[in-house]
C-alpha cells in the first residue's frame, strides 16, 4: 500500500512536469504592458452607451458585453482587477418600480406572419424592480438616458423623483444614496483609470423626437430644459470639465469619447423619404384634393407671402410609383387660411432626401388616421407629424450642438492628457462601407448590417465590441500600454426569437 | 504484484478517451519502451499487431500479452493578437491491449488480437474561443482481430487476418461563434453515436536474413466508419424559424481509419537487440469531416490530411535474468497541413522518448512496464476553413505522458 501511494505520488510529479507550458505564456502575464496607465481600479461613467444598452432595453447578456466590460476584459490582462456591473434581474430588460412596468422589454427579431422577419417587443413580465436597491460600489456607471448635466445632478437617483422624470430609474438601482450625483458616486471609487462618454442624449432625445423639443441654447439653467431639448453647449462644456476634473482626482489616465452624428445611426436612416408606393389612378385622386392647396401656395407665390422655393417645396404632387411623403415642417411661413380667417394654412410640404425619417415612422406611414376614410393614410392625405421627421432645420440644430461639445470634448481630451475615441468618425465609417472583419463586414445598415441593435440607436454587442477595440487603440497610442484587442467576430449581434 | 495490480485498476477506471491526435500508438509495453518498434522483432505476442507473419517464429507454444496504458494529455492554446487563452482539461485516457497465439504446429501458428490503434479525447471548457469548431470530442475505436501465421520455410513467413472495429464518438461543438439563445447560453450540437462497426484486414510477412538481423512489412488496411444509427442533439438555439429547431435528429457522418504500412529491421546480438521501424500512415484518405443531420443542416469541415511517416529506433538489453532494459524515440510526423489544424485534434511532429524494463517473475510470467514522454514543439497554426469564412488560430503546445503496464506469459 505505502508503495502504492509512492507510485500515485510519482505520477502526480510526472503530470505537472508534462503540462503543456508556453514560453511567453498569456495566463502568466508575460505578453502585455500596461505603459504609463495604472488599469487595477477601472470606472466607466455614462449614458445607455456606457451601460451596455442594446435592442430598446438593458438586459443581463447586453450588460455582458458592454463596452466598459469588454475593454475590462482586456484590461484584466494589464494588471486590471474586477469589474462590477449593475447587472439587472433578467435578459427581458423591462423595469417595474414596485411591481408596475415602468419600461418596455428588449427587441428581438421575430419572423412575422408575413414570413418575414422584424424587431418586436419580447414579452413577459420583467423581474427587475428599481425598488430594490444595489450596494456598490460599481465599476460601470453607465445610466441610460443621462445627458452631461445629470451626472453632476443631485437626486438623479432617487426613487421617488422616477414618476415625474425628475430622477432616472437605472440611477436608482445602485446610487449610493438618494442624493447622490453619478459623477460623486464614480469618484468615491478612486479610479485609477476611467472612461467617459457623455453627450449623446443632450442632441439624441432631441433627434428621436423628431425635433419636437427646443434648442436651449442661451439657456444656462438645466433644471428648465425639457426631456427633448437641444442642452447648451456652454452648460455642456462647463460639466464636462467638472466631470473630467473629478475622475481624474484619482485616475493616472481615462479615455473619452465624443458625440457622433445622428446621420450615423440607423434610428435615422432606415426609413426612406419617398415610402409612399402609389399606382396611378390613386396618384391622380390625391393631387385632385390637393389642387386647391398647390394653388393657394402657387397665389401666395405670386403675391409675395412666399418665395417661388416655397411655393415649389409646398406644392404636392404624387406619380405613379414611389412617393415622397406629406409631412408637417413647422418652419415654414405661416399663410393665412383664406377659407377660415383667424386661422394658418397645414405647413405641408412633399419630404425630401434631406428629411431623416425616425425608425418608428416605419410603422405609421400609409395608415390611416381615420379607419373608415381611405384618403386619412399617413403621408399621403394626412400629413407624417413633426415626432416623426427630423428636418433639415432641425438637423442643423443639432448639429451645431454636436459640434460644440465635440470641441469641448477634445479640448478637455487634450488639456488632460486624455486618450480620445472619434466616435464620430467611427461610426461615419459604419454607415459609409462599414469596416470588414474575418466573418464578414460590420454596417449600419439596421437589423442586417451587425452594428446597430434592433432599436436602431445603440449597438449590437459586435459594435460595442468594436467600440471597445477602438477605445483599446486610443488608450495604447496614449500611454504606450500594448493592450490586445477583441475579434469582434467572437460577438454576437441581434438575437433572433419569437416573441413568447 | 498487489501494488501493480492497485495500479493497473487505478488505470483502467478511467473512461477510454485518448491523447492528442487520433492515432494512438500505445500497443504493447516492450513495444512502446523501444520507440513503438517491432515489425521484424520476434520477442513477444505483442508481434501480432506489428507483424502477424512473426507469430510462428515465437518459441512457445501458447504466448500472451497484454497490458494498458494511463495517457495524461494536455493541450495549451492562445492567441497573442486578442489575449485569449485556454487549456484542455488533462485527460486520462487507457488504450489496451490483448494479444495471444497458439502454435499448432511448425509451420502454423494462429492468434487473436485485440487494440485500440485509433482515438482521441480532447475536452476544451466550454464555450472556450474555438468552441465553434469543438467544445469536447470522444472518438474511441477498438479493433479485434484473429489472425494466421504461417512459416514457408525457416527464414520467411506470412500472416494476416480480418479485423472487426467497433467505434464510438462523441462530439460537441458551438453552432458558430455567436448564436445563443434569450439567455446567453451558446447554441450548440452534439453527436453521439456508439457500435459502428466495420472489417478491415491486415497481413505481414517477416524474412530472417540471417540468424540475427531480420527485417519484415506489414500492412493494416483502412476501414472507413460510418455512422448512420447516432443521435444528434440540437440545444440553447433560440426559439425561432431562422435556425434549427432543438431536439434530437439523426445524422450521418464517416471516419477514416487510415491504412498503415510499416517496414522495419531488427538486428539482435547476445543481449542486445536494436530495432528500426519507418510507418507511413495513408490519412489523405481523410479530405473531411462532412456530418449531415436529419433536420437538414449540415456540417462541412475540410480536412485534407496528408499522408505521413514515423521513423521509429528502439533498444533493448538483458540486463540480468530477471531485468530487460528498453528504451527508444520516434519522430512522429503530422498529417496536418498548415492552415487546417483544428483544435479537435492539434497535434503537430512529435518527439516520443521512451522507456521501460521487464521482470521476470519465472520462467513463464513477466511483468512490463513502459512509459512514453510526447513532446511538441509550440507551433503557430490556425484552421481557415471555418463555414463562417474565418479562421481560428492562435500559438499551441501540447504534451503527453503515458506510463504503462503489463504481462507477458508463455508456455
Amino acid at each position: 500500500m505505502k508503495n502504492y501511494i509512492k507510485y500515485l505520488a510519482l505520477s502526480a510529479v510526472f503530470l505537472t512536469a508534462c503540462e503543456a507550458e508556453f514560453e511567453n505564456a498569456i495566463e502568466d502575464g508575460g505578453v502585455y504592458t500596461n505603459g504609463s496607465a495604472d488599469f487595477s481600479n477601472f470606472v466607466s461613467v455614462g449614458n445607455s452607451l456606457t451601460s451596455g444598452y442594446a435592442d430598446g432595453a438593458l438586459y443581463i447578456t447586453g450588460q455582458n458585453t458592454s463596452f466598459p466590460n469588454i475593454l475590462a476584459g482586456q484590461f484584466a490582462l494589464v494588471g486590471g482587477g474586477e469589474f462590477k456591473q449593475p447587472l439587472v434581474n433578467d435578459n427581458l430588460g423591462g423595469l417595474l418600480a414596485n411591481g408596475t412596468q415602468i419600461t418596455e422589454n428588449r427587441f428581438v427579431l421575430a419572423v412575422g406572419a408575413n414570413g418575414n422577419p422584424g424587431p418586436v417587443r419580447l414579452s413577459g413580465t420583467p423581474t427587475t424592480d428599481i425598488s430594490n436597491l444595489l450596494s456598490g460600489p460599481f465599476n460601470n456607471m453607465g445610466v441610460p438616458g443621462a445627458k452631461s448635466f445629470h451626472l453632476v445632478a443631485p437626486g438623479y437617483g432617487n426613487i421617488a423623483g422616477v414618476a415625474t422624470g425628475a430622477s432616472n430609474p437605472y440611477f436608482v438601482r445602485f446610487a449610493s444614496e438618494a442624493n447622490a450625483t453619478i459623477i460623486a458616486d464614480a469618484a468615491a471609487q478612486q479610479p485609477t483609470f476611467f472612461s467617459l462618454w457623455i453627450g449623446n442624449n443632450d442632441i439624441l432625445s432631441y433627434a428621436t423626437s423628431g425635433g419636437i423639443g427646443v434648442d436651449q441654447k442661451g439657456n444656462l439653467n438645466p433644471a428648465t430644459y425639457g426631456a427633448n431639448d437641444i442642452t447648451d453647449p456652454q452648460v455642456f462644456a462647463s460639466v464636462y470639465s467638472q466631470e473630467v476634473s473629478a475622475l481624474m482626482a484619482s485616475a493616472t489616465g481615462g479615455v473619452l469619447f465624443n458625440i457622433p452624428d445622428v446621420t450615423s445611426i440607423p434610428y435615422f436612416t432606415t426609413v426612406p423619404y419617398n415610402a409612399i408606393p402609389l399606382d396611378a389612378g390613386t396618384a391622380s385622386v390625391v393631387n385632385q384634393a390637393y389642387a386647391q392647396y398647390n394653388g393657394g401656395m402657387s397665389q401666395y407665390a405670386t403675391l409675395g407671402f412666399i418665395s417661388t422655393e416655397e411655393r415649389d417645396a409646398r406644392t404636392i404632387n404624387f406619380v405613379e410609383g414611389q412617393n415622397a411623403a406629406v409631412i408637417l415642417d413647422e418652419s415654414l411661413t405661416n399663410l393665412p387660411n383664406p377659407a377660415a380667417p383667424g386661422t394658418f394654412l397645414p405647413k405641408l410640404r412633399q419630404a425630401t432626401p434631406d428629411d431623416l425619417f425616425v425608425l418608428t415612422a416605419s410603422s405609421i406611414l400609409g395608415t390611416l388616421v381615420d379607419p373608415n376614410d381611405p384618403s386619412s393614410a399617413i403621408g399621403v392625405g394626412s400629413p407624417v407629424t413633426d415626432q416623426f421627421v427630423l428636418t433639415p432645420s432641425e438637423q442643423a440644430l443639432v448639429v451645431a450642438a454636436q459640434a460644440s461639445y465635440n470641441a469641448t470634448i477634445a479640448a478637455v481630451a487634450q488639456a488632460n492628457g486624455l486618450a480620445l475615441v472619434d466616435a464620430k468618425a467611427i461610426l461615419s465609417q459604419l454607415a459609409n462601407g462599414g469596416i470588414s472583419f474575418d466573418g464578414g463586414t460590420l454596417t449600419s445598415t439596421f437589423a442586417t448590417g451587425g452594428a446597430f441593435s434592433l432599436d436602431g440607436v445603440h449597438p449590437t454587442p459586435r459594435g460595442y465590441a468594436y467600440l471597445a477595440n477602438q477605445a483599446i487603440l486610443a488608450i495604447n497610442a496614449t500611454y504606450g500600454s500594448t493592450v490586445p484587442m477583441v475579434n469582434i467576430g467572437d460577438y454576437n449581434t441581434v438575437t433572433a426569437s419569437q416573441s413568447n | 504484484m498487489k501494488k501493480i495490480l492497485f495500479t493497473s485498476l487505478f488505470l483502467f477506471s478511467c473512461a477510454i478517451t485518448f491523447a492528442g491526435g487520433y492515432r494512438v500508438g500505445l500497443q504493447g509495453q516492450r513495444a512502446l519502451a523501444m520507440g513503438h518498434t517491432g515489425v521484424a522483432y520476434v520477442n513477444s505476442a505483442e508481434i501480432a499487431f506489428f507483424n502477424p507473419a512473426g507469430l510462428v517464429f515465437l518459441e512457445n507454444k501458447i504466448n500472451v500479452s497484454a497490458g494498458g496504458f494511463g495517457v495524461f494529455s494536455d493541450v495549451a492554446w492562445q492567441n497573442t493578437s486578442t489575449g485569449q487563452f485556454s487549456n484542455t482539461d488533462s485527460s486520462a485516457g487507457t488504450p489496451f491491449y490483448l494479444y495471444g497465439s497458439y502454435a499448432l504446429n511448425e509451420r502454423f501458428s494462429l492468434g487473436l488480437a485485440v487494440y485500440t490503434p485509433y482515438g482521441s479525447g480532447v475536452e476544451w471548457p466550454t464555450d472556450w474561443a474555438g468552441s465553434h469548431l469543438v467544445n469536447d470530442i470522444d472518438l474511441a475505436a477498438i479493433y479485434i482481430q484473429p489472425l494466421v501465421s504461417f512459416k514457408i520455410n525457416d527464414r520467411f513467413s506470412v500472416g494476416g487476418g480480418p479485423i472487426f472495429v467497433t467505434g464510438s464518438v462523441n462530439f460537441n461543438r458551438n453552432a458558430n461563434r455567436t448564436l445563443t439563445d434569450l439567455e446567453g447560453n451558446r447554441s450548440n450540437i452534439t453527436v453521439d453515436d456508439s457500435g459502428v462497426t466495420n472489417w478491415g484486414w491486415s497481413v505481414g510477412t517477416l524474412f530472417n536474413v540471417t540468424d540475427d538481423l531480420s527485417i519484415g512489412a506489414s500492412y493494416r488496411s483502412e476501414i472507413i466508419l460510418e455512422s448512420t444509427e447516432g443521435v444528434a442533439t440540437f440545444a440553447n438555439f433560440p426559439d425561432s424559424p431562422l435556425v434549427p429547431d432543438n431536439g434530437e435528429t439523426s445524422f450521418e457522418a464517416s471516419l477514416p481509419l487510415p491504412a498503415e504500412l510499416t517496414v522495419g529491421l531488427s538486428y539482435q546480438r547476445q543481449k542486445w537487440a536494436f530495432n528500426f521501424d519507418f510507418t507511413r500512415t495513408f490519412w489523405d484518405v481523410y479530405e473531411d469531416l462532412d456530418i449531415v443531420f436529419g433536420n437538414g443542416q449540415e456540417s462541412i469541415n475540410p480536412r485534407n490530411y496528408d499522408n505521413s511517416s514515423i521513423y521509429k529506433f528502439g533498444f533493448a538489453y538483458q540486463a540480468s535474468e530477471k531485468f530487460s532494459l528498453r528504451a527508444g524515440y520516434y519522430y512522429d510526423q503530422t498529417p496536418i497541413r498548415s492552415g487546417y489544424f483544428a483544435p479537435e485534434t492539434p497535434r503537430n511532429d512529435g518527439h516520443g522518448f521512451t522507456a521501460g524494463l521487464s521482470y521476470a517473475i519465472s520462467n513463464n510470467f513477466a511483468i512490463d512496464a513502459s512509459f512514453l514522454y510526447l513532446r511538441f514543439e509550440e507551433i503557430d497554426e490556425s484552421y481557415d476553413y471555418v463555414s463562417d469564412g474565418s479562421s481560428f488560430g492562435g500559438t499551441y503546445k501540447s504534451s503527453a505522458f503515458a506510463p504503462g503496464i503489463g504481462v507477458t506469459y508463455k508456455m
